[in-house]
């Protein structure tokens, strides 16, 4: 298993390649629902509509 | 022909359904081709004879460059068809599309870096691939900025269709430098007209990795899709039944 996490000597460069990317994947789901919420406030708020929405 | 589906395509809440409806259809797909191909790349695929297993940095700095020209490609189409028929929708998707575009460009660039410190002995050089990429990082961040320094949504809109359109002529540059200049960067091995030059064992993941990460733009570009829809109707009674429930 450690042999796994070595990367036959590139461990430092592997790894930090590959946290980079999942994060973009990540930051990209998280970043996109909290815009989606704040456009339903704004339409909320505009419309002056009550209610939680999904 | 019949153009009604291109008519219906441009309807606010038709595209607010459709686009909810088919969010699920790209995200769970996209989910399953890139932890099989993580697996694939990480644990099956055998080390390279000549980089080792430096090489496996290809499984997400590719999928990543990829995305980074497929979504910019995407935002200059929809914003040319968002100013020529004065599409909103089209603005829309262009709008969604480049926070999408101005990350993964950023990982290609920092994943690029990490590969290029072992292989190369640099993590950066003012080579023409390597320059052309950050320029697209620029062009990404200068619409996005535009965007937020300009109050009504469709001045935004123009004003960023225009930098989208003229910027698209970096993404050929992109593609062909590697074969226009003498560039330290690899030729393409799997996006060419040839045979790939890779074995299926290596190039079978990264077929996934590529395909995995082009159907998360697609799950992610749905979701920003329907909050520029809601950002772009006033008063429009169909948006009162959707905020409500």
């Amino acid at each position: 298993m450690s042999h796994f996490f070595e990367m036959g000597g590139y461990a430092v460069f592997v790894w930090p390649a590959y946290a980079v990317t999942l994060a973009a994947i990540v930051l990209n789901v998280v970043w996109a629902r909290r815009a989606l919420a704040r456009s339903r406030e704004d339409a909320r708020r505009r419309l002056g509509v009550r209610g939680e929405g999904p | 022909m019949t153009w009604t589906w291109f008519h219906r395509l441009g309807s606010p809440p038709y595209i607010y359904g459709l686009a909810t409806r088919l969010t699920p259809w790209f995200a769970w797909p996209a989910a399953l081709l890139i932890i099989g191909g993580l697996w694939g790349g990480l644990v099956l695929a055998p080390a390279d004879y000549q980089q080792g297993d430096g090489f496996r940095i290809i499984y997400v700095h590719a999928p990543s460059a990829w995305m980074s020209l497929m979504v910019y490609t995407t935002m200059a189409i929809a914003a040319a068809v968002g100013l020529i028929w004065r599409i909103k929708v089209a603005h829309a998707v262009a709008a969604s599309c480049a926070p999408i575009g101005a990350s993964f460009t950023f990982a290609a660039l920092v994943t690029g870096a990490l590969w290029g410190q072992p292989m190369w002995g640099t993590y950066w050089e003012w080579d023409p691939r390597l320059t052309s990429e950050l320029i697209l990082l620029f062009l990404y961040l200068g619409y996005m900025g535009l965007r937020a320094g300009l109050e009504d949504t469709q001045r935004a809109d123009r004003a960023s269709a225009v930098l989208a359109v003229v910027g698209v002529v970096n993404v050929p540059i992109i593609h062909y430098s590697v074969t226009w200049w003498n560039s330290l960067h690899q030729a393409p091995s799997v996006m060419r007209l040839a045979k790939p030059t890779m074995a299926a064992s290596m190039l079978v993941p990264l077929l996934m990795m590529l395909l995995g990460f082009t159907l998360f733009f697609g799950a992610v570009l749905l979701v920003r899709l329907r909050g520029e829809v809601l950002n772009r109707e006033r008063s429009a009674s169909w948006i009162r039944e959707i905020v409500s429930t």
